[in-house]
């Protein structure tokens, strides 16, 4: 079934009886030639690229609870490629790319807006590292534009300018960022996976990783035994308790990261704006209400609902940048689990087992890399080579000590990203 | 969530920084190998549950104290001070 304005319009004047389901719901098989873990963004993307790149249909993902239930369905929803090292800019670039053609690619509207970031600085030093940082992004073929603090003004006649502890400078402004609906996100991944023959199996735990001679065989799940020679763990939160079944331990540490949502409101903030030095950044969904955040609860934590600390934090931090949205009544907040890596990159791997894969450690920052994560990822599936998009995301960096990967320049060390 | 400083008593989770994992106490040799510092840096068990933490006192008296606590309910089980869970490692 295809979207069309045309099948809106007939569905419509035919009292919407033809839509039919997005995805199957099928038995699982007993064996596939791949199988992933995790049906989030990052693991629906990934076999979408399988088969759509690669050719690879026997296919299955698997979820323990429902598709897209977990962090692609409860994000702020921010896509943007405004990386500054080589190895981060060259696949947040990659995934951009891939974002601006998706609704066509999948046939789906995932309600890309590219209404444009903006960075705010607030220091002649901090000016410096934002026009050293936009050129690396100008560099690698993305925009970037410095504002001065009249030219933030005019997109941003709302902020409080008179702040003296963090006076506004200006902006780096990145066109081409925005924002996309997280759902839908999940939802066109999934359906034109399947679509494509893929198994999408819901209420499907993985139990074990099967392994025989350094090589996994297969995974036990609640719904029985499945036999696959490539197994791809995609899991984010839950990376350290998958990679256990393979005897793995790995460079993750769970935390929660919290956001917030107001009532709908008429149209008010245009832009991304992210508040650095509060730790804050918001937009408003086309729906109106005004969907915002902060920083992780910095502690290791599985339980998916935040601390009042982090809560009272970004209230102030919002208060402090724009003291307008006072008055907006805040309807929910809510937790995901950040799977945290020491440097604050991820990994895109094979692992030490033959034909078990390793996708993990996207931080707070997972929204935006869901197209090329799948991409890369599937590519390393079905070659056994590294994306040329995606060659620097190695599972050994923080063993050797080469190659990391800090974009922030805090040092290799969970706690500080 | 609360944590109970073994000087202060039960005190608000702002006055404490985290470290993480309690392992921290555990510093290998220095000749132990690339992997047994890559486990004491970097690689986690990160559970589900029952985790072991040090965070620091750094708002209050200044102690290093271990936490063991519920990773998914926030529950605090016992806090000790570094140095004595340091004296009764086995």
């Amino acid at each position: 079934m295809r979207f069309s304005a045309l099948r809106v319009l007939k569905e419509g004047l035919t009292g919407n009886k033809g839509w039919t389901a997005h995805w199957r719901d099928p038995e699982p098989k007993a064996e596939y030639d791949a199988i992933i873990i995790g049906a989030g963004g990052h693991g629906l993307s990934t076999a979408y690229y399988l088969a759509k790149n690669h050719g690879m249909t026997n296919i299955a993902v698997l979820e323990k609870g429902y598709l897209g239930g977990g962090n692609v369905g409860r994000n702020t929803t921010i896509v943007r490629a405004n990386y500054f090292l080589p190895g981060n800019t060259e696949f947040y670039s990659h995934s951009l790319k891939l974002w601006e053609n998706l609704e066509i690619d999948l046939n789906y509207n995932v309600m890309h807006s590219q209404r444009g970031l903006i960075n705010l600085f607030h220091s002649d030093g901090q000016r410096d590292s934002f026009a050293r940082r936009g050129n690396a992004m100008i560099n690698q073929g993305d925009d970037a534009v410095l504002l001065d603090r009249d030219g933030v003004r005019k997109l941003l006649p709302y902020l409080d300018y008179e702040n003296t502890r963090f006076p506004i400078y200006g902006g780096l402004l990145h066109p081409r960022g925005g924002t996309a609906r997280h759902d839908a996100v999940a939802w066109g991944y999934a359906r034109g996976a399947d679509q494509r023959g893929v198994d999408l199996i819901q209420n499907c735990e993985v139990t074990g990783i099967d392994i025989e001679n350094g090589k996994v065989t297969g995974v036990q799940t609640t719904r029985g035994a499945i036999k696959a020679k490539k197994v791809a763990m995609v899991v984010a939160g839950r990376t350290s308790q998958v990679a256990a079944m393979a005897g793995m331990k790995v460079p993750v540490e769970s935390t929660v990261l919290q956001a917030f949502v107001t009532e709908g409101l008429k149209p008010v903030i245009n832009h991304v704006v992210s508040f650095g030095m509060g730790h804050f950044y918001i937009s408003q969904s086309d729906k109106g209400g005004l969907v915002f955040g902060g920083d992780v609860d910095f502690y290791a934590s599985y339980a998916q609902r935040g601390n009042l600390p982090m809560a009272e934090h970004v209230m102030e931090a919002g208060m402090t940048l724009m003291p307008m949205i006072g008055k907006a009544k805040v309807l929910r907040s809510w937790g995901g689990i950040m799977d945290m890596s020491p440097d604050g990159s991820p990994t895109i791997d094979k692992t030490h087992i033959d034909g078990l894969f390793l996708n993990c450690g996207w931080n707070y920052g997972g929204f935006k890399a869901v197209p090329a994560s799948g991409w890369c990822m599937a590519h390393l599936m079905a070659t056994g080579n590294h994306s040329e998009h995606a060659t620097r995301f190695l599972l050994n960096r923080f063993k050797t000590g080469y190659d990391l990967l800090d974009e922030e320049g805090t040092g290799s060390q969970h706690n500080l990203h | 969530m609360r944590l109970t400083c073994p000087h202060c008593g039960e005190r608000d989770r702002r006055e404490f920084y985290y470290v993480g994992d309690a392992l921290a106490i555990n510093r290998p040799a220095p000749d132990g190998g690339a992997q047994v510092w890559d486990d004491y840096l970097h690689n986690r068990d990160n559970p589900a549950g029952v985790t072991r933490d040090l965070w620091y006192h750094e708002s209050g008296c200044s102690a290093w104290i271990v936490v063991t606590r519920n990773t998914v309910t926030h529950e605090i089980i016992e806090t000790v001070l570094a140095t004595n869970a340091n004296e009764a490692k086995p």
